[in-house]
């Protein structure tokens, strides 16, 4: 059955097998029933393992770290409290198709169900949010499991996979090292064959004259922003991504029309209004994109996807591709034609100036807009972002322009506060030569900002943009526009001393209030490779626009020249 | 429209929690679910019926395809297939309506199980409707206890037979 050796412990197993599959760092979080893993990793050269400051943090550090280099991200956690301390990241990570293996601990096998110390259902508690999950019953299981797991975390859609290991099992003996055949079919990790016709899928696309790219996260899973970038200029056609598709086409090409949906670009938006043609590259039709069946109302759809659930889940297409992206758009390249879509392309670069992204920076204050268009010249387009969840994101998302995949790391699916800050530290980690910046807000920051530790105790350089308007911005804006004003329990009415919060990390801090310290701000916050802080006051009625009001379609977007015509 | 789905997925434990939670999670409703080993002890037969209109059943379908346990998912619906409940009745009887309650047993081809003076215990197989049926005739007798196993199906191999 399996190529054996010497025995080793469950726990020694697992060590060498998460070096076996190339993993270099672990984030996570010891306890009594991981120990005898923690135990083994203590004497691995390979691994470099990150002790966070709560759970959630291993998980959002695994993903900023998965996301930003294309592996897979890890993060382990003791039984009990500390797996269900993942959950919130777990649940991240399944929303956006992030590769991770969370490991967990468990109560020894003749302790569950017991309501044992320290005992949760991790399997059962991680069931809906999992790609795959499996508690591992016996250390002779453990090396087809993890063989399993990895190759599903990895393969197809990429995705969580949880195993659980109960602390008998990480030290009995097994000299099962190798699986020799695995449980699960190969369609669950092997790459699979493009399904559908590319010349006919090509030719539909051909015939269209005011053909819209749509791209999504899966852009990035696959790996495609060249192929993308090439059938953008060979057919001719704008680009617009969503907000997990952000860097998988260059912001700055001549062909991109931006991010669409709730807070896309207007012209985006209004691109999707009158395309004939509408070419789905990896996205979901995300409700904060496509409300509803007249998504696109005058176009063809088609959609590209390697995940089959994914078509006509939420709005039907015309024409479908199953697969692989890039290997998808490769095979419908050679049958791509050129086309004269000038006038598209004009109509285009009308709507472009016609409806620009906008704000009022005419007083006294700094507007974030303002301030992020700074820190993106300064840094030449280069870093990476991190952001948290709220006004401040979605600026970062309109006003940094992201030219490279893998750079853009933000919470999409679950739009979880809390997220920024492990995430750019896991980033960091696997982008060390790269400047990381996480954007965040007041509200957010204080939900994961025990990790300013991790970032203190590892000397890491990473950067925070720490925009304060001493509100849940997001939640006032609704508030402003949808409920009359009335401001319930969005406002802080304590916030720390953040300069001096960060400095007892030993991190450098700065605080700006007008405009005028703005480049001060700016040179401070860059200045060199190390961690720093900058908070920037900002005015708590600075609104998102464009913006498409919850419920509604393309055809109601408001924009900011909008906003007095709204109010009435 | 009622659509019966016959899967095969791996058997070990937690599996029929990942299938069952899809639905859940997903909002659609099971109406019957019968699970049994076959003659594979690796892998079980699940048969799940529910309410839906072609698209539901598209979707429950790729869902559950996705899940790595999940080896096989096949749509009756589309198939001639042969369908079965299992149903146990326990019902009252008198002396006066004895006769008459097995007249009605004989001609549903029902197993009687248990005949006691005051009651009866019956064995009844068929498709759902039947079941339904044979519950709604006993009724009146005054039923104290059924057990029902929700619906199992097969594909016939020739797909020309009814
Ligand atoms: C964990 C979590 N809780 C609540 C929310 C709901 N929510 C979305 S945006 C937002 C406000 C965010 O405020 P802040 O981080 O200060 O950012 P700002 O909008 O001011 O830029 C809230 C509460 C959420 N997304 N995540």
């Amino acid at each position: 059955m399996s190529s054996t050796t010497e025995a080793i412990t469950g726990g020694r197993l697992m060590v060498e097998l998460l070096e076996e599959a190339g993993v270099e760092i672990v984030f996570g979080y010891p306890g009594g029933a991981i120990l005898p893993f923690y135990d083994e990793l203590y004497h691995s050269k390979k691994i470099k393992h990150i002790l966070v400051r709560h759970e959630q943090g291993a998980v959002h550090m695994a993903e900023g770290y998965a996301r930003s280099t294309g592996k897979l991200g890890v993060c382990i956690a003791t039984s009990g409290p500390g797996a269900t301390n993942l959950i919130t990241g777990l649940t991240d990570a399944k929303l956006d198709s992030i590769p991770i293996l969370a490991i967990t601990g468990q109560v020894a096998t003749d302790a569950i169900g017991t309501d044992a110390f320290q005992e949760a259902d991790i399997f059962g508690i991680t069931i809906p949010i999992t790609k795959y999950n499996a508690l591992i019953k016996k250390a002779d299981d453990l090396a087809r499991h993890f063989e399993e797991a990895i190759k599903i975390a990895m393969g197809g859609r990429p995705g969580l996979v949880l195993l659980d290991f109960p602390k008998d099992v990480q030290t009995q003996k097994t000299s099962v090292r190798k699986a020799t055949a695995l449980k699960i079919a190969p369609h669950h990790y092997e790459r699979p064959k493009v399904k559908g016709d590319p010349q006919e899928f090509a030719e539909v696309l051909n015939q269209a004259k005011r053909p819209l790219l749509y791209v999504g996260g899966g852009a990035i899973n696959s790996f495609a922003s060249a192929e993308i970038k090439a059938l953008a200029e060979k057919a001719n056609a704008p680009v617009t991504t969503t907000l997990m598709g952000l860097g998988a086409f260059p912001g700055t090409h001549p062909l991109s029309v931006g991010m669409l949906g709730m807070h896309g670009t207007a012209y985006a938006n209004k691109a999707v209004l009158e395309c004939d043609y509408i070419l789905n590259l990896g996205a979901r039709f995300d409700d904060r994109v496509a409300k509803y069946q007249d998504f696109a109302p005058n176009a063809i759809r088609a959609h590209v996807d390697i995940d089959a659930a994914e078509f006509n889940k939420r709005i039907n297409v015309d024409h479908i591709l199953h697969g692989d992206l890039k290997d998808a758009i490769r095979e419908i390249l050679p049958f791509v034609k050129g086309g004269d879509r000038t006038s598209w392309i004009e109509n285009i670069q009308s709507l472009k100036k016609n409806h620009p992204l906008d704000f009022d920076n005419s007083g006294d204050s700094i507007k974030p807009q303002d301030f992020l268009q700074r820190v993106y010249a300064k840094t030449k387009g280069e870093a990476i972002v991190s952001t948290d969840v709220g006004q401040h994101q979605m600026w970062a998302a309109q006003y940094y322009l992201f030219d490279r995949p893998n750079t853009w790391l933000t919470s999409g699916g679950l739009g979880t506060m809390g997220y920024g800050l492990p995430a750019a530290i896991g980033a960091k980690f696997g982008n060390p030569d790269k400047t990381v910046i996480c954007v965040t807000g007041d509200g957010s920051f204080q939900m994961c900002i025990q990790e300013l530790a991790t970032i203190a105790q590892s000397k890491l350089g990473v950067k925070i943009l720490l925009f304060n308007n001493n509100f849940l911005g997001m939640v006032r804006q609704w508030q402003e526009l949808f409920y009359e004003e009335r401001f319930s329990e969005s406002q802080w009415t304590y916030n720390p001393n953040f300069v001096k919060l960060a400095e007892a990390y030993g991190i450098p801090a700065m605080k700006i209030e007008h405009k005028s310290e703005i480049e001060k701000g700016v040179d401070f916050f860059l200045k060199d490779s190390g961690s720093a802080l900058i908070e920037v006051m900002i005015p708590a009625e600075e609104k998102v626009f464009p913006m498409i009001p919850a419920g509604k379609s393309q055809q109601d977007l408001i924009e900011f020249k909008d906003l007095g015509k709204f109010k009435k | 429209m009622k659509h019966t789905l016959s899967i095969l997925v791996n058997n070990h434990p937690g599996v029929m929690s990942h299938v069952s939670g899809l639905f859940t999670r997903r909002g659609y409703n099971i109406d019957s679910i019968a699970v049994g080993v076959t003659d594979n002890t690796e892998v079980s037969s699940m048969t799940i019926v529910l309410n839906g209109d072609d698209f539901v059943v598209g979707q429950v379908k790729n869902q559950l395809l996705k899940l790595p346990d999940v080896l096989r998912v096949q749509d009756m619906a589309y198939a001639s297939s042969v369908q079965r409940e299992l149903v146990l009745i326990s019902f009252s009887i008198t002396e006066n309506n004895r006769s008459e309650a097995l007249t009605i047993c004989n001609g549903f081809d029902v197993k009687i199980l248990e005949m006691t003076e005051d009651s009866l215990l019956i064995e009844f197989s068929g498709n759902s409707r039947q079941v339904t049926n044979i519950i709604s005739v006993l009724k009146p007798f005054g039923i104290r206890e059924i057990s029902r196993t929700g619906q199992i199906a097969i594909a016939y191999r020739n797909q020309n037979s009814v």
